[in-house]
């Protein structure tokens, strides 16, 4: 039964490997630059070796905004952040992400269980979302600048720079696949954390693998999944799309969103920036389309070429939107598993009416 | 690195090749013009094979980069204007033959006084395309150099328009039949198209600079 409630998980991987995933090789597989196939097969590799690499990293800032302890729970929860995205992403076209989805459900968890939510958590997530674009931006335009002037005094070829960048765009596709898996597998598998199906520790040959990056594992080949069945359509129409993209644009534009997503997903820097007295950066799931948005913006306003405020409004309402609908859903649909299907969707049950609930308190 | 870079670097040398042919045909063009109002019958006749010798390589050069350019699905955002650049400059060669040959097939009679005009004119229609042929290579390799050398084009091109004003003038104002002042405003209108051509790719070369830009 708890292999069965992992599903909407894994509906959720696949809708994000179909989404997200287009992003960072739309450019590159528009252009035909890449072809699908290979893009597909690279990208579907790295980001099932970044969700394994992410068993560590973001799902533990998630963890701390609400600890999902029965199956059911979880299950209502990513079901409910993939009905919404779905719901706002078909219906709106608003540049909804799953990141936000999946907050906007725990919250509703939370609340449908009576439990205490992490404020200072919820702050550090808020204010990822709004800095993630920006951040994004902020590189991508740096990243312009140097790679102009580079070109401008060093006269290279045309045609050397189409070499350059076919390549490149294989190898940052690459860092952004794995930088993919790495940020958002807590998006998709985070909430299952505290109910995995599996064994503490479990041999694949002579790998070891711990529940969670099982559980990661599993993920990243959701998402992978969604790359190699989905992601074409979504790569050519959002390639042709986003704002005519060069190739060479593109490549700083998708470097740019793919260092944001590993430097806000990557425990391993984090060690390295403590190690260096550098304070940490916190390790929280951002959404991969908005920081490649924030990225074009970035790109547009060093090149003056004008920027459209339509797509910042968009994200904007996106931030609110996308969790509010999740959060309904959730309450919706834990309402139902509880009081339809019988099931317990948590295993510490709701505190008594009247009881106060103080945030910071709950277990 | 070197075997990323070993088809690149062979195609790159192609349109270096389709560009010095442009350039050389036109550079034998003038010498041509120079040889028939000279009268150098035999010189003339060598300077008219080599253009077409110089034209045949800028065809089959340029076949063979647009071949690979589509084949290897190359420079997919420039690979249009790359296209309609080469096509536009091999009919600039395309031109600079054809004018030649009209001087061999139609042997028009210059009178002696006029042939300083006549070279004048030919001289910088052909300073015209050398700077669009410089203007092409800068659009590959450095960008920023483009339009400086576009602006050249410009400027031959109406020094070209003034030299061919002067001269038409100069012939209707001769004591000469009608007939040969037609067919004297005719070579001058033949060779001030092959400015013309340069303009009208230099124009295309301005636009493409703006695209390529990243």
């Amino acid at each position: 039964m708890s292999w069965l409630f992992l599903t909407s998980g894994l509906f959720l991987g696949w809708s994000l490997g179909a989404n997200d995933a287009a992003n960072l090789f739309g450019t590159a597989v528009a252009t035909r630059m890449l072809k699908f196939r290979t893009a597909a097969l690279v990208g579907g590799v790295f980001v099932v070796i970044g969700a394994w690499a992410g068993a560590q990293g973001t799902s533990e800032t998630l963890g701390r905004l609400g600890t999902i302890d029965a199956p059911a729970g979880a299950f209502v929860v990513a079901l409910a952040a993939a009905a919404a995205v779905v719901l706002l992403l078909t219906r709106s076209g608003l540049p909804v992400s799953i990141t936000q989805a999946i907050v906007g459900a725990i919250l509703g968890w939370n609340l449908f269980n009576g439990k205490a939510t992490d404020l200072k958590t919820l702050t550090q997530l808020l204010s990822s979302w709004l800095l993630s674009p920006l951040l994004a931006g902020l590189i991508a335009a740096g990243l312009f600048l140097v790679a102009r002037r580079f070109l401008q005094r060093r006269r290279v070829h045309l045609l050397e720079v189409d070499a350059w960048t076919r390549t490149a765009l294989l190898v940052v596709g690459a860092f952004g696949a794995f930088s993919l898996g790495l940020n958002d597998i807590a998006n998709v598998m985070g909430v299952f954390v505290r109910v995995s199906p599996f064994p503490a520790e479990t041999a694949i040959g002579p790998l070891r693998f711990t529940s969670v990056e099982l559980l990661f594992l599993l993920g990243g080949i959701a998402i992978a999944v969604g790359i190699a069945t989905y992601s074409g359509r979504v790569m050519v129409r959002l390639g042709s799309g986003l704002a005519s993209l060069s190739p060479l644009a593109g490549l700083l534009v998708v470097l740019a969103a793919g260092l944001v997503l590993f430097i806000f997903g990557s425990p391993a820097l984090q060690r390295l920036l403590r190690t260096a007295g550098l304070p940490g950066w916190p390790l929280v799931p951002v959404s991969a389309t908005q920081a490649v948005v924030g990225a074009i913006v970035g790109t547009a306003l060093v090149r003056r070429s004008g920027i459209r405020l339509k797509p910042l409004g968009q994200i904007a309402i996106g931030w609110v939107a996308a969790p509010a609908a999740a959060l309904v859903f959730a309450l919706v649909g834990l309402f139902v598993v509880q009081n339809v299907f019988e099931l317990p969707v948590s295993a510490t049950p709701r505190p008594a009416a009247g009881a106060r609930v103080v945030a910071g308190s709950a277990s | 690195m070197t075997i990323l870079f070993r088809r690149t670097r062979a195609l790159e040398a192609q349109i270096d090749q389709f560009l010095d042919a442009v350039s050389e045909g036109c550079l034998v063009f003038e010498k041509g013009v120079d040889d028939y109002l000279r009268h150098d019958e035999p010189s003339f006749e060598e300077r008219r094979k080599a253009i077409g010798v110089f034209e045949g390589k800028a065809d089959a050069l340029r076949r063979e980069v647009e071949t690979r350019l589509y084949a290897e699905s190359l420079i997919p955002d420039h690979r249009g204007d790359v296209l309609g650049l080469l096509e536009n400059l091999d009919n600039v060669i395309d031109q600079a033959k054809q004018t030649l040959g009209q001087f061999e097939v139609e042997r028009p009679e210059i009178p002696e006084e006029l042939a300083p005009d006549y070279l004048a004119l030919a001289r910088a229609c052909v300073q015209a395309t050398q700077h669009l042929v410089d203007s092409c290579r800068a659009f590959f390799r450095e960008i920023t150099a483009v339009r400086s050398h576009i602006h050249k084009v410009y400027f031959f091109e109406k020094e070209a328009d003034r030299l061919a004003d002067g001269l038409k003038r100069k012939i209707f104002a001769m004591d000469l039949e009608l007939a040969r002042k037609i067919h004297l405003r005719y070579f001058c209108f033949h060779v001030e198209t092959l400015s013309d051509r340069a303009e009208g790719v230099a124009d295309r070369l301005a636009i493409y600079t703006i695209k390529r830009t990243i």
